[in-house]
């Protein structure tokens, strides 16, 4: 391995530090925000997207999917899409559903 | 001279890297022995799923009476005084059908052939992670012991079908705990199995083994373990939660309110059986595309050796192949119709139904015109492979009726279902399936198969098939359900069509007697069979026959690394000596 | 013959092989997880009712939980990049911190499955409980898992660095894929079971 290879490792540390930082940060703040009465609907969504963040996060940089080949992108992607069938159509399929509506 | 003796045995070591017989046979890690492990032992659970089929088949031609010759072996819980309990005969069917799918005809098609053939075909030593590979194997082979010993289970093996739906899996006995820690097994190898073929094919093609140039076998092959990768874990989700209702109580399957025999069940409830049916069939609509993607690539290899011509749109199958791959993943609800679905995502799924078809029409379209203007050899494998085509193009077009929800309300559930699936995965999936031993056998063991016992077993099979499942058809037609303990006796609507039951179970058993020419000749051809002359038996482009001796050497296939110059059928080559241009030659000189 | 790409990335693909066999292994893992979630979806809209869940589990607890699984993330990234530094004595250190943090979410989990069970609250309760019991079951399952073969490269695995340092670092890399993902689990799991 070059030198330069092991100088790119020792920048990459700070970004490490940096994003458990967050991290931590963000897991407060999404125990301090449930705390508020919000609606299901609103406390649902502001969770989620804090989950999401944190999780991108873990993914791009602790996975270094930042800089990660094009195969792997691709990977994921396909996995997204049927991650996302998987999720949506039983949810569909059930809301959209004849005779005795919420019922499963 | 012990120094002298040292040395002799030093330069053994390295002349044969002699390994003991449980490396070599046993734990093998070479992708050929595993490949032969997995054909050898998917073999005997096909053997055996059809031997449940045949006893079954008894009992719907001639209800209630006493099984003949083996009535007596069986246990009185099985068949008192020798008549098949209808507990048995509930177990037979899910066993037959689980059997069939995961123990037989998936790990033939991927873990044999897959195995065996593709990194031969893309000029690769190994598979890429040769260690997992055995742990496949070997997960598999457990998984098949628990679900044998499902059998001696109290209550007898799974009773609730194939597709165990809840609630009637979740409060079955406990041969349905076994058939789910069996399914978490299988799923797990065939998980590791299918992370190994897509590395080795991603990663160790031969140089100049671009993907235009991969063999359509290869390509039929990666996008069957993407389907086994991404479809099959929720099926592994869906098992544990099950076995989470089933021995911890819980109700993800049990909704509320539920009464068996009466008595209000004493769970939660809560939970909802359609959940099981939307994981189950997740995993299983493509797990059909995993029954016959190989098959037909397996049937593609052999058409364009034995028509000596380039396949028919190579492209087109190579993008159909992945279209199809794809839409495998959003077409699962055409089994749900019957739930009372809405009609928007009936709707949806009935147009994605009607959508995949068209990749299906264009391979096996494609297929048949490879057919046009070859001057053919009727070897074994060919006919094997042409009677691949329309069989299967049988059970692709009796399909459809069941993707529109309109035709498939009167359909759902009956005998015409068995005679479309069976179509595609017996006359269909298992012809090819021949077709490739048939094939590949010579590669395998040096020596070919004998060509008049296997053309005797060709016509004696497809015959049979076809008695076997045509009248499936018309007793479906009728009405006639399926899993019914007597093939219809008591229902009026099926008096007309009851006769066929007597057909169809003579049919299945003269199919096990036209197994026999096949059983003598594969173990006859092994020791005696007629000797590979040159490794190339088939006059074959592909590596595994151009680069590799047969059978190939063990550990690492070929003397040196094969380069590759070429598409995998160029059959027609003029100035090529042959006449035809191997993909590891290079350009005339 | 060798097998090739072991080690090296193969230049039109960029990777090694394990490489992308991990990120297969992942792909498989988010459609297992997958399934899962969507039955919890399905399953809690279709509920007539629905705890939250900080009415019945511990959020401090796992608030705590949360934090030493993204310490032991880092901890493990740490690992990886003082191999790729060449300084094998860090490494052992902070793969030594990951295992331990590991161990620390494995025994906070543990009291929190105490304390259910000393309250008599089971999986078969409600579909709440089946929810949580089964999730955090199969996650701390994965956790086990990925300690085992932490275990292993700090421990007897490591003898590889001598041997053969470009490899050692891979398998690091490559358990590392995993242990991060696991920790991804949690960070879902989290809001979902305890906050929503
Ligand atoms: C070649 C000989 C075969 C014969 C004679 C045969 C016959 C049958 C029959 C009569 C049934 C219906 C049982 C009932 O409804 O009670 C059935 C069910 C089934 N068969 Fe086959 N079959 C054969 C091969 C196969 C193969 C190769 C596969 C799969 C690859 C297969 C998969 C199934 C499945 C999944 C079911 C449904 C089981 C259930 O209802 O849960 N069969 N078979
Ligand atoms: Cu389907």
């Amino acid at each position: 391995m070059s030198d330069s290879h092991t100088h790119d490792v020792s920048k990459h540390v700070r970004s490490y530090v940096l994003v458990f930082a967050a991290l931590a940060v963000l897991t407060i703040v999404t125990v301090w925000v449930a705390s508020f009465e919000f609606t299901v609907g609103a406390a649902v969504a502001v969770a989620l997207i804090i989950a999401t963040f944190k999780g991108s996060l873990v993914a791009s940089f602790f996975m270094h999917l930042v800089s990660e080949k094009k195969a792997i992108y691709w990977l994921l992607a396909l996995t997204a899409i049927f991650f996302v069938v998987l999720i949506f159509l039983p949810l569909g399929a059930m809301l959209d559903h004849q005779g005795t509506p919420n019922v499963p | 001279m012990s120094h002298s003796a040292d040395a002799v045995s030093h330069a053994d070591a390295h002349a044969h890297h002699e390994e003991s017989f449980w490396r070599k046979y046993v734990f093998s890690i070479d992708h050929k022995v595993i490949g032969i492990q997995y054909a050898i032992t998917s073999l005997l659970f096909l053997f055996f799923g059809f031997c449940l089929m045949m006893l079954m088949r008894w009992q719907l031609a001639f209800p209630y009476e006493p099984i003949p010759l083996i009535g007596s072996l069986l246990s009185e819980s099985m068949a008192p005084g020798g008549i098949m309990s209808p507990e048995f005969y509930n177990s037979l069917g899910a066993m037959h059908g689980t059997i069939m799918v995961f123990l037989g005809v998936v790990p033939l098609a991927v873990g044999a052939f897959g195995n065996f053939v593709v990194p031969l075909q893309i000029g690769a030593p190994d598979m890429a992670f040769p260690k997992l590979n055995m742990s496949s194997y070997w997960v598999y082979a457990a998984g098949g012991v628990v679900m044998l010993a499902s059998f001696f289970a109290p209550g007898g093996a799974a009773n609730s079908g194939w597709t165990s739906y809840p609630p009637l899996s979740d409060i079955a006995t406990t041969g349905q705990t076994m058939w789910l820690l069996g399914m978490v097994l299988l799923i797990t190898s065939s998980l590791l199995g299918s992370v190994n073929f897509i590395v080795t094919i991603i990663q160790l093609r031969a140089p100049g083994m671009t993907w235009m140039r991969l063999p359509f076998f290869v390509w039929a092959q990666l996008v069957t373990a993407f389907l086994l990768l991404l479809a099959f874990p929720p099926l592994e989700a869906a098992g544990v939660l099950q076995l989470m209702d089933r021995l911890a109580g819980t109700s993800f399957f049990l909704p509320t309110g539920l009464v068996v025999s009466g008595e209000a069940l004493s769970v939660s409830g809560g939970g909802s059986p359609l959940l099981w049916q939307h994981l189950f069939w997740f995993l299983a609509h493509p797990e059909v595309y995993v029954l016959i993607l190989p098959a037909m690539g397996i049937v593609a290899e052999i058409i364009a050796n034995n028509t000596r011509r380039p396949l028919f749109g190579y492209r087109s199958l190579v993008f159909s192949t992945i279209f199809l791959g794809f839409m495998s993943f959003i077409v699962w609800a055409h089994h749900m119709f019957l739930t009372g679905m809405g009609t928007s995502i009936s709707t949806f799924f009935q147009t994605t139904t009607m959508i995949i078809s068209v990749p299906s029409v264009v391979i096996l379209s494609a297929l048949f015109l490879s057919l046009w203007g070859g001057s053919i050899r009727f070897t074994t494998p060919m006919l094997f492979a042409l009677g691949f085509l329309p069989m299967f193009g049988i059970g692709g077009l009796t399909g459809l009726p069941l993707g529109l929800s309109a035709t498939d309300i009167p359909l759902h559930d009956t005998y015409y279902v068995i005679g479309h699936f069976h179509y595609v995965v017996a006359p269909g999936t298992i012809l090819a399936l021949f077709a490739g031993i048939y094939y590949w056998f010579p590669k395998a063991t040096g020596r070919k198969m004998n060509d008049r016992l296997g053309k005797l077993h060709f016509w004696g099979t497809i015959t049979f098939m076809n008695v076997i499942f045509m009248p499936m058809f018309i007793q479906g037609l009728a009405g006639v359900s399926r899993r019914l303990y007597d093939g219809g006796a008591q229902y009026a609507h099926a008096a007309p069509v009851l006769e066929w039951n007597v057909v169809m179970s003579i049919g299945a058993w003269a199919l096990a007697i036209a197994q026999i020419p096949f059983f003598i000749n594969f173990f006859r051809s092994m020791f005696k069979g007629e000797k590979v002359k040159d490794g190339n038996t088939w006059e074959a482009t592909t590596l595994e026959w151009s680069a590799a001796p047969s059978p190939p050497i063990a550990h690492g296939n070929f003397e040196t690394v094969p380069s590759v110059y070429r598409g995998p059928y160029e059959y027609s080559a003029p100035g090529f000596p042959q006449g035809y241009a191997p993909q590891n030659a290079p350009e005339k000189a | 013959m060798d097998i090739p790409y072991t080690v090296d990335a193969r230049p039109d693909t960029g990777m090694y092989n394990a490489k992308l066999g991990i990120w297969l292994f992942l792909a498989s893992e988010v459609m297992l997880f997958g399934a899962l979630f969507s039955s919890y979806i399905l399953l809690r809209v279709a509920a007539p009712e629905w705890p939250r869940g900080a009415s019945i589990l511990s959020v401090p607890l796992a608030t705590l939980n949360t934090m030493l699984l993204i310490s032991s993330s880092v901890t493990m990234v740490m690992s990886w990049a003082s191999l790729k530094m060449k300084k094998f004595g860090a490494y052992r250190v902070y793969l030594g911190l990951t295992l331990l943090f590991g161990l620390g979410f494995l025994i906070v989990k543990s009291f929190e499955y105490g304390a259910k069970f000393s309250h008599h609250l089971y999986p078969g309760d409600s579909t709440f409980m089946a929810i949580y019991f089964t999730l955090t079951g199969l996650h701390v399952l994965h956790v086990l898992g990925g300690m085992i073969v932490n275990a292993y490269l700090w421990g007897p695995g490591a003898k590889m660095w001598k041997t053969a340092p470009e490899q050692f670092t891979n398998r690091v890399e490559v358990a590392g894929l995993y242990w991060h993902f696991v920790d991804l689990v949690w960070i879902f799991l989290f809001p979902v079971l305890y906050l929503l």
